[in-house]
């Protein structure tokens, strides 16, 4: 065998997989069937390593390292669902609830958003901390599309989307912790700026910040599954 | 620029000043400045123009003990006596300079020899004896000699060889030995590749790279430009603070005196060595302290952190391999290349070697600089150098590596300072912030006022730390006003554990530590609040409590 060998064998959850160098283990452990909860990744879009969910153990490490982005070693083994994991995912959740607003009875999003599906699938029964409810905006000064930054989560799927496929980088961070803003081009109204409508943004939005306004009520699934498609298309040209 | 020159303007400086038989050295650092040691120059000057003694008024950099300012130290040529003055102002210029030769003026006199005898001065050698704005006193004190002596003797493997055998650790915080830190840019695949020096010194109560940068600038430029040689880079960055103005405006003297005498530019010393250096400036972002927070602000876009690694050291600035050190760090090089590795090995702890500069802050009587040997006992550095607890007070606590730090109390005193020691008391060694506290601080407080801190310069990209310590802040005030239940404090302790070990930067990984420490060792001051609605330190107004009763 060369020394440069590509190809890594390691564990994952007490599975033996192999992986190419320089794939991250979230890859990795999808290609095996093995579930790593994530909100801020989505294939198709780089990788930030923000929401903190997809956190796994490395046996002989105390740290925790997010799957979306550390790559495979030789050898390595990895768990993705300890206890320590689950609580801290669980946490995590519970801080993303209590916020902003996240009702769901009453959002557009209410059974196909990823954030309550994260938490029926963590077993978030309740949460333990004081709602922090702040008052914010919404912006339906657009013709076809609302953003609400109550629902929002600052995953900046939109902001990688806008500036990686579309190219347009009509989304960006405003201000900083807890008073971090998604803005739309210098903090102007969505509807008056240099937005071209296509709606990759709302597809990819997890949860209900960001919707279609012709789709309001229960009925609106989205379809975020287009993105590594037209990648491939696009490469492929 | 060779050595030969170099040693010629030492030459003429030392010529200049044989004229003079007395040199009154006036402190012109911000707090002495903040107290008018500017006008009280003005009126040095004018005072030894008129008399008939040949006095030189020099302008220095931070001379240590800031309490006492505006600080003023009259070197003789007659008597080898350093006399220290303590708060001088203008009016006292006549009378100083009357004395020259004779009896010191009494009411100014400054006895402190305590706090000055234990310490060990590397990195402050040269504050407080030369002008911060003129290359020539630099030079006069040994200054360039390293690097030139690197650049026409030393292999850059050599040099890497020598910073590693020093044992000198990073003095930022993290405590990442410098030499393996060098040894890997140094190996990093490239040809271009950059220096960077952070100058983001944004703890409360923290001004040691402050102090240096405007006390002695050319030290970290001559650090950084040795750096440049070692690991194979040709441009540097100087990442300060826009909130240090007078740091700012020396080290641009600084850079372009450099540059007017050939020790940055190209062909530095008539060798094949490139070198020069940037000022950024930081748009008080605290987070932008973080290594790849502060690249992220040096190529122009939002100063977040980005998951590591990759390491700046392998792609850093523009994807090049990067080397970033602290302020003190480049400080710590010219001294260990002229002395050798050896000296400084010698020097400090086990493990933690050579000088730590602090930034002494709080109930202390002598606040200001210190720069002591590492494994100094803490309570050498309070009691001994610092003073003690004024008015009467009893010492309960020192913070040490500010916001991300934890709190000692005083049956801990005695543990020699050392990145390890520290770390294992619930605290971190930081960038040198020390804040002492007495019996009128309340520690749910402290912790409070350091949480509301973290909160508000989190940057907001993840959410443990963005959503954690506002939570984390939400619980503390609730403790605070008399409304907490043994329910939250259970909550907060969840919290910290997930903060701690999920944040994606060293911002939130130790925003807890406050937190964890004052539960660790002032637990009691918790449950007072909550159980009995009293503040045993009365400094937390129990508002809420009282309503309830009412």
């Amino acid at each position: 065998m060369s020394a440069e060998t590509d190809v890594k064998t390691l564990v994952i959850d007490e599975q033996e997989v192999s992986a190419r160098a320089g794939q991250t283990i979230l890859e990795v452990a999808r290609e095996n069937e093995i579930n790593i909860p994530t909100l801020c990744h989505l294939e198709g879009l780089s990788d930030v390593g923000a929401c903190r969910m997809c956190l796994v153990e490395i046996k002989g490490s105390n740290k925790l390292l997010p799957a979306c982005v550390a790559t495979v070693q030789e050898g390595m083994e990895v768990s993705t669902n300890t206890e320590r994991l689950q609580k801290h995912r669980r946490t995590i959740l519970e801080l993303l609830f209590a916020e902003r607003n996240h009702i769901c009875s009453v959002c557009v999003s209410n059974g196909h958003c990823e954030l309550q599906t994260l938490g029926q699938e963590q077993g978030l029964t309740h949460v333990r901390l004081p709602y922090r409810n702040p008052e914010l905006s919404v912006d339906a000064s657009h013709e076809r599309f609302t953003i609400d930054h109550n629902r929002c989560i600052l995953c900046t799927r939109c902001v990688r989307v806008c500036t990686e496929i579309e190219g347009a980088h009509i989304w960006d961070v405003m201000g900083r912790g807890i008073n971090s803003l998604i803005i739309s081009d210098l903090h102007q109204d969505w509807g008056t700026s240099a937005c071209t409508r296509c709606g990759k943004c709302v597809q990819v939005c997890p949860t209900g910040a960001l919707f279609d306004k012709s789709k309001i009520g229960s009925d609106h699934p989205k379809y975020p599954e287009f993105l590594p498609y037209l990648n491939l298309m696009r490469e492929a040209q | 620029m060779t050595i030969e020159e170099l040693e010629q303007i030492a030459k003429n400086v030392k010529q200049e000043n044989e004229k003079y038989d007395y040199e009154i050295n006036v402190c012109m650092d911000l707090a002495c400045a903040s107290q008018g040691a500017d006008k009280l120059k003005d009126a040095l000057v004018k005072a030894a123009e008129a008399g008939a003694k040949k006095v030189l008024v020099r302008r220095t950099g931070c001379m240590g003990p800031c309490s006492h300012g505006p600080l003023v130290r009259v070197d003789t040529r007659v008597d080898p006596d350093e006399r220290l003055y303590r708060r001088v102002n203008a009016s006292h210029a006549e009378a100083i300079v009357k004395s020259l030769g004779g009896v010191p003026v009494p009411e100014l006199q400054c006895n402190l020899n305590e706090h000055f005898d234990k310490q060990v001065r590397v990195v402050l050698e040269n504050a407080g004896y030369i002008d911060p704005e003129r290359i020539d006193d630099y030079i006069a004190r040994d200054g360039y000699k390293a690097l030139l002596t690197v650049l026409t003797e030393m292999t850059p493997s050599g040099v890497v060889h020598r910073i590693t055998e020093s044992g000198l650790r990073g003095r930022g915080g993290g405590g990442y030995p410098t030499g393996l830190k060098w040894g890997t840019v140094a190996k990093a695949a490239g040809d271009v590749k950059y220096v960077v020096c952070n100058g983001d010194e944004g703890d409360p109560g923290a001004f040691m790279d402050r102090s240096v940068m405007e006390g002695d600038p050319h030290r970290v430029i001559e650090g950084m430009a040795i750096a440049a040689y070692a690991v194979g880079a040709s441009k540097g960055f100087i990442y300060v603070r826009a909130e240090y103005p007078v740091a700012v405006a020396r080290l641009t003297t600084a850079l372009r005196e450099a540059r007017r005498h050939g020790l940055l530019g190209n062909n530095i010393c008539n060798t094949p060595f490139n070198f020069d250096v940037e000022i950024r400036l930081g748009a008080g972002a605290f987070v932008c302290g973080e290594e790849t927070a502060l690249i992220a602000s040096i190529e122009g876009r939002r100063g977040t952190p980005k998951p590591r690694p990759p390491y700046p050291a392998s792609s850093g600035l523009w994807g090049k391999p990067t080397l970033i050190n602290n302020v003190e760090t480049y400080a710590n090089i010219a001294p260990i290349v002229r002395n050798g590795g050896k000296w400084f090995f010698n020097m400090g702890s086990e493990r933690s070697k050579g000088t730590k500069v602090f930034a002494l802050t709080g109930k202390i009587a002598n606040t200001g600089l210190v720069e002591v040997p590492m494994g100094i006992k803490l309570r050498e550095i309070i009691e001994e150098i610092g003073g003690g607890v004024p008015d009467g007070h009893t010492f309960k606590a020192v913070q040490t590596g500010g916001p991300s730090g934890g709190c000692i109390p005083a049956d801990m005193l005695d543990v020699g300072v050392s990145y390890d020691a520290l770390l294992k008391m619930g605290s971190i060694m930081g960038s040198g912030g020390m804040i002492v506290m007495d019996d009128t601080s309340c520690m749910v407080n402290v912790a409070r006022f350091f949480i509301e801190f973290c909160m508000t310069e989190s940057c907001g990209k993840c959410i443990p730390c963005r959503a954690g310590t506002a939570q984390m802040f939400t619980l503390l005030t609730r403790i605070c006003d008399g409304s907490g239940t043994m329910d939250d404090l259970a909550l907060l302790e969840d919290l910290c554990s997930t903060v701690k070990e999920t944040s994606l930067c060293g911002l939130g990984q130790t925003a807890p530590n406050p937190v964890l420490s004052t539960l660790k060792y002032f637990r009691n001051e918790y449950i007072e609040h909550i159980v009995h609605k009293r503040c045993p330190a009365g400094v937390c107004n129990m508002q809420a409590a009282v309503e309830v009763m009412a």
